[in-house]
């Protein structure tokens, strides 16, 4: 870290309304904080837009797969990840759900006048740590800064390319009955991260978000069934919404087995004790696979083989009727209907 | 993996073995009558879990029926109130404290979620003792609770307005809207069209109150009881404890949550819901319409710490919509789905009736679980037509 950079964010530096006011010291906080996280040659140059080569995308596939999402995650710093680390995989998952190689992504912050230069500093490192990890580049931004109250410290889009490889047709709408459905991994890690992190409960227990990018998975994925037919990261709503969309738009009655999912016992505790129900808790590292059965056993190895997938695990199948619903059978024994959510389960979970 | 003091109470080869068991003692009776027994589960608590854990399925819906109970205090909550809640809370200097499940329920000018989304400052708490808390930390503001539930809750609402009093806390209050039991089921049992075969009593309730104020249901109005648990196995095994009763031609208040429900219920608790209320002349009910002696208010000793004598609270009566029929629901006289609402009119994002605000609310929960039986009928019609 350059000398300037630690006069800059040393103790004490807050955000004013003028770093968000264009001049010098928007220059500065481009120069001191944000190159130095994100530094690459397409950002470098500092122009109103960054120019992509489109020969190079070409060459990785037949169509571009272009996505944004915002990022308003309270608290920002929480275990497992930060809200910057959040931005970076949340967007890089949603290509990575088409099959796309994620490549360039984009970062708007808007920052609430008086957070601290430091907290700024750690969350930009971490969405640059985090880029880096996930072999992407961040080439374009904007910041800007509101009054004190209009927002809540930080809040982060990013929006982001990748390339669609010639034959992934991956689809909600391409479930067919006989088909099974695999998760990568425990389900409901990062929602109750967040619970426990925001303190209101007193609980106290030991889990991480599960905050990773899965593009590498999906890569691995895609090269032994290249007819993968449906995939979604399940975020907000938990598998039970993505579920149910699949349901939906394939017309198909997707079986979940309670007993086949894998839940890690700190997350079943806290559900007993809250009433939730970890099927609609966020994750921000799981996907929800349909793939055809006779695929199912070689996915599976090759998913567990993976760093982002060794707990990956058949949890279910697709049948015919009731068309456009998702049907749980309890490990007790019965059957019930799982629904979209109503209303929202917990507010500000990424 | 296994969570003890969980998994054992929901074991699926013991389940297996009292479903046959309730399925050969209700097939006879239901012959005998004529039609399915009906069981009421009186708590909102037993409701969630025969949807959440599949039970309506696994048991003969021919000759056994679920009739789903009153005892859902979101539910029944009338609109009258709910509009006095968002009226305390758009006070300029209140905090208006609720728990989650209250936030969403319609009064006649919208819920409380929408007076926070308008500005109020409504927050959502997990014990009353959080809004005491926030009630020290604010002493420039007026802290009111939203007391709300059944015998279950009434303590500890009781016990923290003790511990303001204690403490000289002068700007925390509750508006009070806690309800008795008893005079409910009185008023189900009273009902004309009355079909219901037997009962499972609340759980946590009666861990407040005991066993003994139940006596009137077996020795007046003969019909058997069985004070039930939470897990599902409670549920099942409560179930067949009715059914043995219906078979053994005996009515008695047996109790299968003995690991938690003491004969004469907790008195330290119940000491301290006497010290600090009173029974109202009557209280009205969503759904079901006004019930002598069914709620409860602040006694005048603790008027310092009682919003509806400390704000102007209009305690408006409002009819519930025409369209609703939650009364006849409640009553086990239809069911959820047959109502001319249910799903169209009235869904769980725009609730018309009190039954489907909260989950435990017997339409919500049909319409969250319950609808695979309709989705099979429907899928069966469409393959017959076909």
């Amino acid at each position: 870290m350059s000398a300037a950079r630690d006069i800059f964010v040393g103790p004490g530096g807050r955000v004013t309304m003028a770093h968000g006011g264009g001049g010098r010291a928007m220059r500065q906080l481009i120069e001191g904080v944000l190159l130095p996280a994100f530094g690459n040659s397409l950002l470098a140059p500092l122009e109103d837009q960054a120019r992509i080569v489109m020969a190079e995308l070409a060459g990785l596939g037949d169509r571009l797969a272009f996505t944004t999402d915002t990022y308003v995650v309270s608290p920002i710093e929480f275990p497992g990840g930060d809200i910057g680390r959040l931005a970076v995989f949340g967007t890089v998952n949603d290509l990575a759900m088409a099959g796309a190689k994620p490549l360039y992504l984009s970062c708007g912050l808007v920052l609430e006048e008086g957070l601290e230069m430091a907290v700024l500093t750690r969350v930009v490192d971490s969405m640059g740590r985090a880029a880096r990890e996930a072999g992407v580049k961040i080439v374009t931004g904007d910041t800007k800064v509101v009054e004190r109250g209009a927002a809540d410290r930080v809040f982060i889009n990013t929006a982001g390319v990748g390339v669609i490889p010639r034959g992934a047709q991956i689809s909600a709408s391409r479930a067919r009955p006989g088909d099974v459905l695999i998760v990568n991994g425990s389900l409901g890690d990062h929602g109750v991260a967040i619970l426990i992190a925001r303190n209101q409960l007193a609980l106290q227990a030991e889990v991480t978000s599960d905050s990773q990018p899965l593009h590498g998975l999906v890569a691995a994925m895609l090269a032994v069934c290249p007819d993968i037919r449906c995939l979604r990261d399940a975020t907000r709503g938990g598998l039970a919404t993505v579920l149910s969309e699949f349901a939906t738009a394939s017309d198909v009655c997707i079986r979940v087995r309670e007993a086949a999912l894998p839940i890690n016992e700190v997350v079943r505790g806290a559900c007993e004790i809250l009433g939730l129900d970890p099927l609609y808790l966020a994750n921000e590292g799981k996907l929800a696979a349909i793939v055809p059965r006779a695929a199912a056993e070689v996915l599976l190895a090759v998913m567990r083989a993976h760093p982002a997938g060794r707990e990956s695990a058949i949890v279910g199948e697709v049948t015919s009727a009731p068309a456009g619903s998702v049907i749980l059978s309890t490990s007790f024994g019965g059957d019930r209907i799982v629904d979209m959510l109503s209303g929202e389960q917990l507010p500000r979970i990424c | 993996m296994t969570m003890r003091f969980a998994d054992e109470f929901r074991d699926p080869e013991k389940a297996r073995v009292l479903v046959a068991e309730i399925e050969r003692l209700a097939a006879p009776l239901a012959a005998k009558r004529g039609r399915p027994l009906q069981v009421m589960e009186v708590c909102g608590g037993h409701t969630h879990t025969i949807f959440r854990y599949g039970l309506k399925n696994m048991l003969p819906s021919d000759v056994l029926e679920f009739v789903h109970g009153p005892g859902c205090p979101v539910c029944v909550l009338p609109m009258g109130r709910v509009d006095d809640c968002v009226a305390l809370a758009r006070e300029p200097n209140v905090i208006f404290t609720t728990f989650g499940d209250a936030m969403r329920v319609p009064g006649s000018k919208g819920s409380l979620l929408q007076a926070k989304a308008e500005g109020a400052d409504v927050r959502m708490v997990y014990s009353p003792l959080d809004a005491l808390q926030l009630a020290r930390e604010n002493p420039d503001r007026e802290v009111v609770f939203f007391a709300l539930g059944f015998e279950t809750t009434m303590p500890s609402t009781a016990l923290t307005v003790l511990q303001a009093r204690r403490e000289g806390v002068g700007n925390f209050s509750l508006f009070c809207n806690h309800i008795t039991i008893i005079p409910t089921i009185k008023a189900i049992l009273d009902s004309p069209q009355l079909t219901l075969d037997g009962f499972l009593g609340p759980g946590h309730v009666s861990m407040v109150i005991g066993t003994r104020p139940y006596r009137f249901i077996t020795e007046r109005y003969r019909k058997p009881i069985a004070i039930a648990g939470f897990e599902p196995l409670d549920v099942l095994q409560s179930l067949w404890m009715v059914l043995r009763q219906l078979a053994d031609g005996r009515c008695e208040v047996e109790n299968q949550y003995k690991r938690i429900v003491p004969e004469a219920g907790n008195a330290p608790a119940l000491a301290a819901v006497a010290e600090v209320f009173e029974l109202r002349e009557f209280f009205e009910w969503r759904g079901l319409g006004s019930i002598d002696h069914s709620g409860v208010r602040m006694r005048k000793a603790f008027a310092a710490h009682d919003a509806e004598r400390k704000f102007a609270v209009a305690n408006l009566q409002i009819a519930d919509p025409k369209s609703c029929q939650c009364g006849e629901v409640l009553k086990g006289v239809i069911k959820p789905y047959q109502c001319k609402v249910f799903g169209t009119a009235c869904t769980p994002e725009r609730p018309l009736g009190a039954l489907m605000v909260s989950t435990e609310g017997a339409c919500a929960a049909h319409y969250q679980y319950g609808r695979i039986d309709l989705l099979k009928a429907r899928n069966e019609a469409v393959e017959a037509t076909l």
